[in-house]
């Protein structure tokens, strides 16, 4: 990274290993083709070009590339879904409606290096075989629109898009939809109802794994945006290098998104395993705020479970065991899957002992009430029953049993539900109520017990 | 079961094997072993959107070893182990494979059913003394099945429209929806008609029609029967009768010559509802709205209640003697050759072999039936709007129905035709003849349930029994021959057509011994080939194909393309 230098106050922190951040925040950059060719841009396209399909998805599954939207799926594996006797056309979907709570990476990589994103989205469409591919952009990001719209009209200029590119005759158009302001579309089979112009609702798998039966019930590569924007690099350094960076079976870098009760919230770039939550919370976001202490944290993004501050994990099996404190963990994918919460989409949500767990289990509740999609029974009615009872909870209108009652419905949401949003709701109940049902309980009162708490029940006890 | 067929899979379902062909929803397999699961969005005639999760059931594989481990060794019968997988499945959409095993019982699958009844249950209006779904909905049933037995839901309910008007024959009440989306699927799948969809989301979702459109397709009504709770009720029949009160017949449509099979919802001689009755050779699970609604004339003021004598300018009431003793002196004392019978193609075989019997014992020159033609609808109603034109073709033998009314107007007007023995048609209304026609005749029989033109142009008015108030046989446009089925007893002195026929014929000195309609029909079984052997019990509730006519029914045609694309059941 020798020669770039950051705008002030923006500079990248020690820890840092910026690589699909290496432009955000830089001096002098803009989001100009003209900056991008400057510093070898779409020279990895060109490469790519020339390169036997299959070698290139190899190399991303040489370099072991875990997807960075939230479940951590190999994207070479991914890849290699595509039936191999496959006729019917393929697509690749970049999915840059980035709705997770506490996540917000791609957003800067489309406001500020959307060249980036346009050359690991040629490359991939090339290895995969797709010559459409869509770029679906979350209603909320109108700017992202605009400025992926410009990049995606100069590569075209430039001739890195359209008819036979670089000679190679080979074709690709990409197109920017955008979305409407749902959750849900995030969901790759939601995206992918959406961008068919029908309802984002989540499709039964099985039959229906995108790769196989995707969009317009073709073959489909559905990846997160900085996913891809790794594919490029992957090529550039080679997979041996790049999977150097990070750690065997975490390899690569990956942008934390920081947020709450920390002195500097923000992004950084880490690579993959080499940081623990206690230098992300005390180095790279410069500590807790003063006089407060640790409560808990949300790892993964807000469907993420919750780590409680004073727990002691044990990670590891036989003689690997180890025990880790919160302050402990390597921010990896497995690590936090053995701490029983998931790296997500790299939302670091930090909580301190100012916050009442009641009204961040509420906040996140409120959420997710709200951005059920309704298709299928558990979450549609589930998801506003468990908001319902912690408004009550918040209010001091819940008796103790309400807890019980909560997490009873969030075990009738979680692991039956169409989508993956089922569980997205329910893991916090869940793990907010296991961790801290002292506290849920304490906010509730005992007298409160079998009271009637809506208005018809209590019109209709009154004779009204 | 090791010499199994290549096309048979094993599948334990509740701790026993069977086996079916491979790629047999979970669902249809375990309704074979005899073993329902409980659903709500699944119908085997639309796609599985698997939305509901009431069908989630326990599943397992073979354990799959680990690289190098020992594969399981199967046991005496050549089943392998099942390794049951902790996160339950749908048994709507998900096939069957090798060895699988299905748990319907059990702690995963049972704790699933409850708490998705209480989920469905939890913004419900649970409404069910008002309700037109009580006692026929699939929450209440389901409920006492798998449910709870009480609720731990404690909020307000979520408030949604009510009493809305989705179009003319379809009521709406958003509460009451559970989202299964079957209507939805249905008005896109089968009706091709898709005004139905969802908006807002998640808890707020509420059923709506497309804005300035309305839910008023011909089958519109076809909704309200699938829809497994009482979010989609019929304008017609809501609020007219508790379900349980009502004695249901299994018969036929009488509309047009697909023969729709219905069942007829009747109590204490009322008919409140006619539903479609599945019959996948025949009509699916579907019937036009046009036809099911086709029935409240038969409670009109205008039915014939009594038979009449004309009496000069007037009709006065006669008994059956005075009017069967009228007609046969009037009929003795003609030719044969002066004599025009008009049948109907809406008669039952049987009735049809009498009116045969009587031709032949009249010496009668003249028959015909009126034929009824209208346009195809591309699915279920078929142009000809006769229900049995095929049984006139087969038992009267009449070449080409409807062919010879031109003829018998010319021979009346020549005065060649001086009587005419109209049987269950309405020669001024539907055939065309002008009361002046019938005027020149010398005399004129008619048997109708309404009055009309023609009775009033006639010398004897017999009341006939309409398609609810007989039994008998038709043969439909396919040629299928399928069961009609008395509904309610016919008003006041009303006979039905056969009985009618088997009195003019022995007035007229024809002896017979036909004393029920299942004699008609032992001798068309010994007298029409076709027929032969034939008994009413064989025919079924389904009926049976009797002849070949190389007719198909549009919605069916594409009922099985769906079926072959692996998109629905079936």
């Amino acid at each position: 990274m020798s020669g770039i230098s950051y705008k002030s106050g923006r500079e990248p922190h020690a820890k840092e290993h910026r690589v699909v951040f290496r432009n955000v925040d830089r001096k002098g950059w803009d989001t100009s083709i003209k900056s991008y060719l400057a510093e070898g841009g779409y020279e990895q396209w060109k490469k790519a070009l020339k390169m036997p399909r299959q070698a290139i998805i190899d190399e991303v599954k040489k370099a072991g590339l875990r997807g960075r939207g939230g479940a951590g799926f190999p994207c070479g594996v991914k890849w290699g879904f595509i039936p191999p006797n496959n006729t019917k056309p393929v697509y690749l979907i970049c999915n840059a409606d980035e709705s997770e709570p506490g996540t917000f990476k791609d957003r800067y990589i489309l406001h500020q290096d959307p060249h980036q994103l346009v050359e690991g989205m040629a490359i991939a469409c090339f290895a995969v075989g797709a010559s459409l591919s869509y770029i679906y952009i979350r209603e909320e990001f109108p700017e992202a629109a605009k400025i992926v719209e410009k990049a995606i009209a100069e590569a075209h200029e430039k001739g890195f898009l359209g008819k036979n590119i670089q000679g190679s005759g080979f074709d690709l158009e990409i197109y920017v939809h955008r979305g409407a302001g749902a959750y849900i579309c995030g969901e790759e089979t939601g995206l992918i109802e959406s961008l068919e112009g029908k309802r984002p609702y989540p499709r039964i798998k099985p039959p229906y794994f995108p790769a196989a039966m995707g969009l317009y019930l073709c073959p489909t590569i559905v990846n997160n945006v900085e996913t891809l924007c790794h594919v490029k690099h992957i090529l550039e350094i080679g997979a041996d290098a790049w999977s150097k960076t990070g750690t065997p079976n975490n390899t690569g870098t990956r942008i934390l998104c920081v947020s709450g009760d920390v002195q500097k919230p923000g992004y950084f770039e880490v690579e993959v395993g080499k940081v623990t939550m206690g230098e992300v919370i005390n180095d790279l976001c410069g500590g807790l705020k003063p006089g407060r202490t640790l409560k808990a944290v949300i790892p993964g993004g807000s469907s993420a479970k919750v780590l409680r501050a004073d727990e002691v994990f044990t990670v590891g099996r036989g003689d690997d065991a180890r025990k880790l404190t919160i302050w402990d963990i390597p921010m990896d994918f497995d690590t936090l899957a053995a701490c029983g919460s998931m790296a997500g989409s790299g939302g670091v949500i930090v909580i301190d002992d100012s916050r009442s767990i009641s009204w961040v289990l509420n906040n996140i509740n409120n959420f997710y009430a709200h951005e059920s999609c309704g298709q299928c029974t558990p979450c549609r009615e589930g998801s506003l029953w468990m908001k319902k009872i912690t408004d009550r909870v918040v209010a001091g209108k819940a008796s103790p049993t309400d807890i019980d009652t909560l997490y009873g419905v969030a075990k009738n949401i979680d692991g039956r539900t169409i989508c993956a949003f089922g569980e997205a709701c329910s893991w916090p109940t869940e793990s907010f109520v296991e961790k801290f049902r002292d506290e849920l309980v304490s906010d509730t009162r005992p007298e409160l017990e079998g009271a009637i708490v809506n208005a018809e029940t209590l019109t209709a006890a009154a004779g009204l | 079961m090791s010499e199994a067929k290549t096309d048979l899979v094993d599948v334990q379902i509740d701790g026993v094997w069977y086996q079916f062909p491979k790629g047999m929803r979970m669902i249809e397999a375990c309704r074979q072993a005899g073993v329902e699961v409980p659903h709500y969005c699944y119908h085997p005639k639309l796609t599985s959107p698997g939305n509901c999760r009431m069908c989630l059931v326990e599943m397992g594989m073979p354990p799959r070893p680990a690289p190098g481990a020992e594969a399981p060794a199967p046991d005496e019968n050549g089943h392998l182990p099942i390794s049951w997988i902790p996160r339950p499945v749908i048994a709507c959409a998900n096939t069957i494979g090798p060895n699988m095993g299905i748990r319907t019982t059990g702690p995963l699958t049972e704790e699933c059913r409850k708490g998705v009844m209480e989920l469905l249950l939890a913004n419900h209006p649970l409404d069910c003394p008002i309700c037109d779904q009580a006692g026929e909905c699939s929450l209440q049933e389901f409920s006492v099945e798998h449910g709870k037995g009480e609720s731990r839901f404690r909020e307000q309910k979520v408030k949604k429209p009510k009493n809305v008007d989705v179009g003319p024959r379809v009521r709406l009440d958003d509460e009451r929806c559970i989202m299964c989306s079957r209507c939805i699927r249905f008005t896109d799948e089968i009706a091709d008609d898709p005004v139905l969809g969802f908006t807002d989301r998640g808890s707020h979702t509420v059923l709506t029609v497309y804005p300035g459109r309305e839910l008023a397709n011909n089958y519109s009504l076809n909704t309200v029967d699938i829809c497994p709770v009482g979010a989609l009720t019929s304008n017609d029949f809501r609020f007219q009768m508790r379900v349980w009160f009502m004695r249901e017949t299994n018969t036929i449509d009488t509309n047009c010559a697909t023969g729709c099979n219905i069942t007829v919802f009747a109590r204490e001689n009322k008919i409140y509802r006619i539903t479609p009755r599945q019959n996948n050779d025949v009509n699916s699970d579907w019937m036009p709205d046009s036809h099911r609604l086709n029935f409240h004339w038969i409670e009109s003021e205008a039915r014939l209640t009594e038979p009449l004598v004309k009496d000069g300018d007037h009709h006065r009431i006669a008994g059956w003697h005075e009017a069967i003793a009228t007609a046969g002196d009037k009929l003795s004392a003609l030719d044969g050759s002066e004599i025009a019978v008009i049948a109907s193609a809406r008669m039952t075989n049987e009735e049809l072999l009498m009116v045969k019997r009587l031709v032949k014992h009249l010496k009668v020159g003249h028959v015909d039936t009126v034929a009824r033609v209208g346009e195809a609808d591309g699915y279920l109603i078929s142009a000809d709007r006769n229900p049995n034109t095929n049984g006139v073709k087969l038992v009267l033998g009449l070449d080409d129905p409807g062919s010879q009314i031109e003829a018998i107007k010319l021979g009346i007007e020549q005065g060649r035709i001086k009587a005419v023995i109209a049987l269950q048609e309405n020669l001024v209304d539907d055939a065309g003849f002008s009361a002046e026609l019938l005027g020149k005749l010398d005399f004129l029989l008619s048997t109708y349930p309404l009055a009309n033109a023609t009775a009033d142009a006639s010398d004897v008015v017999l009341p006939g029994a309409c398609w609810a108030e007989k039994s008998g046989t038709m043969i439909n446009a396919t040629g299928r021959l399928q069961r009609l089925n008395k509904v309610v007893d016919a008003p006041g002195e009303t006979l039905e057509s056969w009985e009618i026929i088997r009195d003019l014929v022995q007035v007229t000195g024809g002896g017979n011994g036909i004393y029920a309609v299942s004699d008609l029909f032992k001798q068309l079984a010994a007298e029409v080939s076709e027929f032969k052997g034939l008994t009413w019990g064989q025919i079924g509730d389904l009926g049976l194909p009797l002849i070949e006519t190389g007719v198909t029914i549009p919605a069916l045609d594409r009922e099985k393309q769906r079926i072959a694309s692996g998109l629905i059941v079936g």
